[in-house]
This record gives C-alpha cells, sequence and structure tokens, in this order.
C-alpha cells in the first residue's frame, strides 16, 4: 500500500530523513515509532503531498505523492499532529467543512458526524464554536473529523496526544474496527508504547532520520532481548533525551524555510 | 462549486462573528473621513475644488476595501499558524478552487465593508451625484476587492511568519493607500509622484468610485475599468500559482 526506499530530506544542513526504506502492506496497522525529531511527522509529511523529498522514490497506492497529489490526496485521510481546526467555527462546520472538502455526499454526511460527534462525545457542543473547547475536546475533534470520510489509508500523527485513557481507548477500538470491517490501512506515529503494541501489526522504529528496527511488535522484542516494546525501543533508540536537539533543528527548520523564498 | 462556496461560507462567517474586528476597523477610514473630510475642507473650498467631503468619501470607501481584502488575503498566515491551512492543503480538491473559495470570501467581506463604510459617508453629509450611477460604484468596489483579495493571497502565500506581516503593512498596504489619490487630487502632481500614482492599482479604483459617485474621474472610467481588469487578472495568477506552491 505505501512503498518508500531511499528517501532523503533536508532542510539546509539537517537532514531529517535520511534514506528510509519500508513498506506497509494493504490493511495493515502499521506503526512508527521514534523520539522526538526523529523525522516522523516530516516523512508523514511527505507521504500526504505536503512535503516534496529531497531524493528517494516512495508510493502511496501506487501514485507517487510529490508528483500526483491531487490523486494521492484523494486515497488518504490524516489526523495531524498539531491542531488544525478553525476555532471560529463550531465543532459541526468544521465537521461539514471537511464533509463537503472530501465530497462525502450529503445524507452520508450529516449521518457520520452525528454518529462521530456522539462517539467522541461532543455532539452536546456541537454547535459551540471551537476556540471555546478544552484541548482534550478539540483534539478528540480532529480525530472524529479524520474519520469522516473512510479512506483507503488512514495517517495519525500522535493522534492520542492529550487524551484521557477513554478517548483513547475509543479512538482505537474504532480504528481497530475500521481496519477489520474496512480494510483501512493505518499509518501511525505515537509515543505511547503500549498503544503500538495494543494495535500495531508492524512496527519500524525511526531515529535521527534512520529506521534502526522493523518487525512486529514480537519480532522487535526478541531481537532486543527485551520483554516489552517500551524496554525493545529504549534499546534500539538509547535513553538519552532528544527534545533539545529537537527544538534547535525546529528552528533551524524555521530559518531555512524563512530565507528561502 | 461546493469546495468553493463552503470556503467562501468559512470566510464569510468568520467576518460576520467577529464583530469586534469590524467595528475596530471602521475606526481608521472614519478618522479620514471625519478628521480630514471637515478638517481639511474650508483649504479645500478656498482652492477652488468644492467639497473636501465628497472628494474624500470615495477614497476613504477604497481605503476601507483594500485594508479588508488585502488582510483577508493574508489571513493566510493565521491559517498556517493555526494550522487549519494543512487541512485544506491536504484535501482532494484542487488548490485553484481553495484559493477560488477564499479570494471570493475576501473579496464578499471586502466589499460588505465597503458598503458599511459608505453609509457612514452618507450619513456624514456625502452626497452622491447621481443614484443611477450606484451600480457602477458597487462594481468599481468589487472590482478593487477581488484586486487586493488576490494580491492578499499572492503574499499570504509567500510569507512564512507574522512578523513579516509589519512589513506588508508599512511598506506596501500604506504605500499603495497613500499614492492611490484617495486623499488629494491627481492633477498636476510632481513628476515621480505622478508616476508612482499610475503604477498603484488602487489609483484606478478610487478614480472610478469617484467617477461614478460624483462624476468627477481624472483617467476616466473605461480606462479605470481596463487596468482594474487587468491587475485582477495578473494578481489572480499570481496568487493562484503563488497557493499551488505552499509547502508546509
Amino acid at each position: 500500500m505505501i512503498h518508500v526506499r531511499d528517501l532523503v530530506k533536508t532542510f539546509g544542513d539537517i537532514k531529517a530523513v535520511d534514506g528510509i526504506s519500508f513498506e506497509v502492506r494493504p490493511g495493515e496497522i502499521f506503526a512508527f515509532l521514534g523520539p522526538n525529531g526523529a523525522g516522523k511527522t516530516t516523512t508523514i509529511q511527505m507521504l500526504t503531498t505536503l512535503q516534496r523529498p529531497t531524493s528517494g522514490t516512495m508510493s502511496v497506492d501506487g501514485l507517487d505523492p510529490a508528483r500526483n497529489q491531487l490523486e494521492t490526496r484523494r486515497r488518504f485521510g490524516i489526523v495531524f499532529q498539531d491542531p488544525s481546526l478553525d476555532s471560529e467555527l463550531t465543532a459541526y462546520e468544521n465537521m461539514e467543512l471537511h464533509g463537503v472538502l472530501y465530497h462525502v455526499p450529503r445524507h452520508v454526511r450529516t449521518e457520520r458526524i452525528r454518529v462521530l460527534l456522539t462517539l467522541f462525545e461532543l455532539w452536546e457542543r456541537r454547535d459551540s464554536r471551537v476556540k471555546t473547547f478544552s484541548g482534550g475536546m478539540k483534539r478528540r475533534l480532529e480525530i472524529a473529523r479524520g474519520l469522516l470520510h473512510t479512506p483507503k489509508i488512514l495517517f495519525l500523527d500522535e493522534p492520542t496526544l492529550g487524551l484521557d485513557p477513554q478517548s483513547r481507548n475509543q479512538l482505537w477500538t474504532h480504528v481497530k474496527h475500521l481496519n477489520e470491517t474496512e480494510r483501512m490501512t493505518v499509518f501511525l506515529t505515537t509515543h505511547y508504547m503500549d498503544e503500538a503494541e495494543r494495535v500495531a501489526h508492524r512496527i519500524a522504529i525511526i531515529d535521527h532520520g534512520r529506521i534502526v528496527a522493523q518487525g512486529s511488535p514480537e519480532e522487535l522484542k526478541q531481537q532486543t532481548g527485551t520483554d516489552s516494546l517500551e524496554h525493545a525501543f529504549l534499546a534500539l533508540t538509547g535513553s538519552s533525551i532528544r527534545d533539545e536537539r529537537a527544538d534547535a533543528s525546529e528552528q533551524m527548520r524555521q530559518i531555512v524555510k524563512m530565507w528561502r523564498r | 462549486m461546493a469546495v468553493i462556496y463552503i470556503l467562501w461560507l468559512r470566510e464569510v462567517k468568520r467576518y460576520l462573528r467577529s464583530r469586534p474586528q469590524v467595528i475596530a476597523s471602521l475606526g481608521q477610514p472614519l478618522l479620514y473621513l471625519l478628521v480630514l473630510g471637515f478638517g481639511l475642507g474650508p483649504v479645500f473650498q478656498k482652492s477652488g475644488q468644492g467639497s473636501y467631503l465628497q472628494f474624500v468619501a470615495p477614497g476613504v470607501i477604497g481605503m476601507a476595501i483594500l485594508f479588508m481584502s488585502i488582510f483577508s488575503g493574508i489571513g493566510l498566515l493565521w491559517d498556517r499558524q493555526f494550522g487549519f491551512l494543512k487541512e485544506t492543503l491536504v484535501a482532494p480538491v484542487p488548490r485553484l478552487h481553495i484559493m477560488a473559495g477564499r479570494t471570493l470570501g475576501g473579496t464578499t467581506i471586502a466589499v460588505i465593508q465597503g458598503t458599511l463604510i459608505l453609509t457612514v459617508c452618507l450619513l456624514a453629509g456625502f452626497r452622491p451625484q447621481n443614484l443611477a450611477t450606484i451600480p457602477l460604484a458597487l462594481l468599481f468596489m468589487a472590482l478593487i476587492a477581488v484586486v487586493f483579495a488576490a494580491l492578499g493571497t499572492a503574499i499570504g502565500s509567500t510569507l512564512k511568519d507574522m512578523q513579516a506581516f509589519q512589513l506588508v503593512m508599512n511598506f506596501l498596504v500604506m504605500p499603495i493607500f497613500f499614492l492611490s489619490g484617495a486623499l488629494y487630487p491627481l492633477a498636476n502632481l510632481p513628476i515621480a509622484l505622478a508616476l508612482a500614482t499610475r503604477v498603484d492599482p488602487l489609483s484606478y479604483g478610487v478614480d472610478g468610485l469617484r467617477g461614478a459617485f460624483i462624476g468627477l474621474s481624472h483617467f476616466g472610467m473605461p480606462t479605470d475599468f481596463a487596468i482594474l481588469c487587468l491587475a485582477a487578472s495578473v494578481f489572480l495568477v499570481l496568487g493562484a500559482w503563488s497557493f499551488s506552491k505552499i509547502e508546509i
């Protein structure tokens, strides 16, 4: 479903993604794990047509996201890592807008919006403006919105960040259900290893822009001789904290972006 | 079509919901209208040019439309900052449709704003010469709005952060306004200023408005119309092109 070969993305001198190759099979739940600043989001942005790769090839459902942007966009849905709602609009209007953008027919749209807003316990607040929502509510709304059209491939970039355990459970149950009934391929990133262990069929671990290990949760544990995915992850990526570096590179990215045009 | 409509609707809703901003954005044009209109009135009268309020009102309407439409285009920056832009950029719709919806929305709210200012002008004592030419004035208002909404989109697509906004304000928006002849007659200007006013699209917008409202046009309304259409086409192409190039 997704093929990536020797993918590279550089921002100035920084190699955000440094020659990664992997494959996601149809109907699979694939987790992309890595410390902050490892290159997860950049990879997703390239796969979802938001960034052009510096070099390497990729295909999403047989299409090249860098060339066939519009066609590729028809194949996937995405829940972004950072907020992407219009806070001046109400929850319902945000859903409606998304439904129109993704060409969901009106009667299907109305019904699904109701179901999803109810599922994520936002139906009562559907006519409130998003700016009055708490962080968790906004996050739930983004997820509900991402599920409004049923795409072939769903990208979830740290979808559970800032969610309470109830909503988290709700999300993964729903995603698993969609994966099983609709054969939807799911590509996710998360920092919660227990989630990855629970839902993912296969996992790739990325660090410093390179893939350091790939396989099922079981295989990764065996490979590292550890008893949980969390330990396997730490064994593979070390236990130093990356925020510092990630922040610096994020700043560099900003500067590069500013001067590029 | 549905996509263009819903994005248009979004812009209009955002405008209608931000009442404090609407009121705030009336402040500056009102100052120009009332303070300059009445303050410079006697001098203007003495130089044999008639009523300054009559003269400046179309300029102030043009100014309000300029600000509103260019800001709505630059609103892209806000959408980038708050993340909503991504949501539209990954959607399976041609970028041209997204750009069209946004620009039409910006145009609409700018015309609403212009109409609001026109109402205030009427209350302040502005009297259009001929009511039959009001539709013509509305046409010019819409043209000004399209030109600058498209220009705003082009700028908003190119800029990366909010800090640059001040730059645009001081080195683009204010000069466009001051060089447009919104506040002074375009006749008998020093050559440098005369040239500068001629490359400013808003000059033709304000001139067209003056032609329609008070029957006083420096370039002639057909010229105004033609040049505004030309500017609109150029900026629309430019806006669409730079919008299609956006990467997050």
